[in-house]
């Protein structure tokens, strides 16, 4: 089997290949319709919105909308656009990214190679918040940050986001340490490592791949969190996602399609370069990670 | 034990303990604890048994959303299971550009709940959208009015959403798939048996676990579903796509009615938990007791 046939290349094309890459192609055309319709609807202008065919291509390519998404849309009596909410978005994003990932490496490590009775116990807990769902927890949560003088602010959505970003993150560490070699650890125990030391040491830096797909689920998370922001970021700190979603279901005045898909585009693009660049790291963070649902 | 030993690793997991015990455990305690009672604005402390619930079971809104719940979690479960497993299987086929297919099929589940909805918002839409164009293909029978069609405005939130999440199942089948015992296959076509019964009748029973993983994580994840219809629908026509999280959502912050937003998310969570016991009983207890005999 091993062994590479010498000769022509078979002939695979048979009819069923044939109809094979004509259902694949078929279901990716699928897919791929809303992101060109995306894409072309934020070329066009509105007349020609109004006129043509959604998936006709634009007949002279208009750049009015891409610019009003940025800077001018409106969300209510403000109309500044999704600027403001992208900058917000990496003011959470950055934080809560950062600070979740080393907290649930902490604990990733301290849960592999430090066990203590009990430690299970919380850890199975933390993985149970994983499934509540946020409705059960938003209001309760919002009495805490209120209590602690945090809510509504930058500090209190980071928090949130650490803490719900914690469950699935702990896990996925645990599980990348329980699968280092013990004797490595118990090496550096008898050269005299401590629990700090060893972690810096030792442990960090080992810890390259699983960060990477630590850091893409949350990133691609945090940024397309939506229920999160609108509750716990205040008004002056709304998400993206918020300010998108606040743009394009204003009451009154004539919808700009257009406008409102460059807008849909601008907010996706940071995930989707995300995904782009990333590939087998997003898929392993899905398979490692497959709990969030 | 004494206390102090391993003191490091108990300080390091202590935010984490804290945090299970006051958010993961302490919300719910606090919900349901106000469920009882008939805050409106701010929770009091006015115990009134269960007559929340009560009344929550007496709305019709309630009722809608519950049924409306049930049909999103049953189309959107089994729409992406049939289809991310149909992608796997055809993606396993040997085929071409297998990775640019996978990543086509994936790049939705990079993208917002937001941004899924207000793309399909506007392909769906009554008078510019997939059913204009068909018209103007001269195909003028073609109805697509979903979204403004209170019976099958639900079913327009399942497609946007199996369109989002059927790359992820398609990744865990294809992991699933990619384990298969070359031997099998070869055992299979020796006994003659057709590609496509090869699959259904053994192949799939074989992957089994990652379908219950799939099913539960899914599952999960459809008590939750909120931003997908804010964006796509708003919850309407009327009140026809509500679901349980938005009617909770509605009680807390714009109705100023605590008291029933506590109990329906009480009843959200039971759910949660009906959905999760008889997994993680199958999961941690059944096979951790057969693996040790």
């Amino acid at each position: 089997m091993s062994t590479i046939p010498k000769g022509p290349r078979p002939k695979h094309l048979t009819v069923g290949r044939i109809g094979l890459y004509c259902f694949i192609i078929m279901c990716a055309l699928f897919f791929l319709m809303p992101l060109y319709v995306m894409i072309i609807t934020s070329l066009k202008d509105m007349d020609e919105i109004r006129a043509a065919n959604i998936l006709n291509l634009p007949k002279e390519l208009s750049f009015y909308a891409w610019p009003k998404a940025w800077s001018q849309a409106c969300t209510g009596f403000v109309c500044e656009g999704l600027k403001p909410g992208f900058v917000n978005s990496v003011k959470i994003t950055v934080p809560s990214v950062i600070v979740s990932v080393a907290l649930s490496a902490l604990n990733g490590y301290a849960l592999a190679f430090w066990r203590f009775r009990g430690a299970y116990f919380f850890f199975g807990l933390c993985m149970f918040g994983a499934f509540i769902p946020y409705q059960v927890m938003v209001y309760p949560l919002l009495k805490i940050e209120d209590f602690l003088g945090i809510y509504s602010s930058l500090p209190g959505i980071i928090l949130v986001h650490t803490i719900f970003g914690m469950p699935i993150l702990t896990l996925i560490f645990r599980n990348f340490y329980a699968s280092l070699p013990i004797d490595l650890f118990k090496a550096a125990r008898i050269d005299g490592g401590n629990f700090i030391k060893i972690f810096f040491y030792v442990i960090i830096p080992m810890s390259t791949p699983i960060t990477i797909v630590a850091v893409i689920l949350q990133v691609t998370g945090i940024w397309n969190d939506f229920l999160l922001g609108l509750v716990f970021a205040g008004r002056d700190n709304q998400p993206m996602t918020v300010q998108l979603n606040n743009i394009v279901q204003v009451d009154y005045g004539v919808a700009e399609y257009n406008v409102d898909m460059s807008a849909t585009i601008l907010t996706s693009l940071v995930p989707l370069f995300v995904y782009f660049i990333s590939g087998r790291w997003f898929v392993r963070g899905i398979a490692a990670g497959a709990i969030k649902g | 034990m004494p206390f102090y030993r391993n003191i490091a690793a108990k300080i390091a997991l202590l935010p984490m303990i804290v945090i299970s015990l006051t958010v993961f455990v302490g919300c719910i305690i606090y919900s349901f604890v106000y469920s009882l009672t008939n805050s409106k604005l701010v929770p009091v402390m006015n115990y009134v048994g269960f007559d929340q619930y009560e009344r929550l079971f007496k709305q019709r809104k309630w009722d809608v959303a519950v049924e409306n719940i049930f049909i999103y979690g049953f189309v959107f479960t089994i729409g992406c299971l049939i289809i991310g497993f149909l992608l796997a299987v055809l993606i396993d086929q040997k085929i071409r550009g297998e990775s640019l297919f996978r990543t086509i099929f994936l790049y939705p589940y990079a993208m917002s709940f937001v941004v899924t909805g207000l793309v399909w918002k506007w392909v769906l839409n009554p008078t510019f959208g997939l059913e204009n164009s068909m018209h103007m293909w001269g195909m003028t029978w073609f109805e697509l009015d979903w979204l403004v069609n209170r019976d099958l405005a639900i079913y327009a939130v399942c497609i946007a959403a199996v369109w989002q999440g059927a790359g992820f199942v398609m990744v865990l089948m294809l992991a699933g798939l990619r384990g298969i015992d070359e031997d099998i296959w070869k055992s299979l076509s020796i006994e003659g048996v057709a590609k496509w019964k090869s699959y259904i009748f053994v192949i799939l029973p074989m992957l089994r676990p990652m379908v219950v993983t799939a099913i539960v994580l899914i599952a999960a994840g459809v008590v939750k579903v909120y931003d997908l219809i804010l964006a796509l629908t708003s919850g309407g026509p009327g009140y026809a796509t509500t679901t349980p999280a938005m009617y909770v959502m509605e009680n807390f912050f714009s109705r100023a009615n605590l008291g029933q937003a506590f109990a329906a998310s009480i009843i959200m969570f039971i759910s949660v938990v009906c959905i999760l016991a008889p997994w993680a009983f199958y999961e941690f207890y059944l096979r951790n007791k057969y693996a040790n005999n």
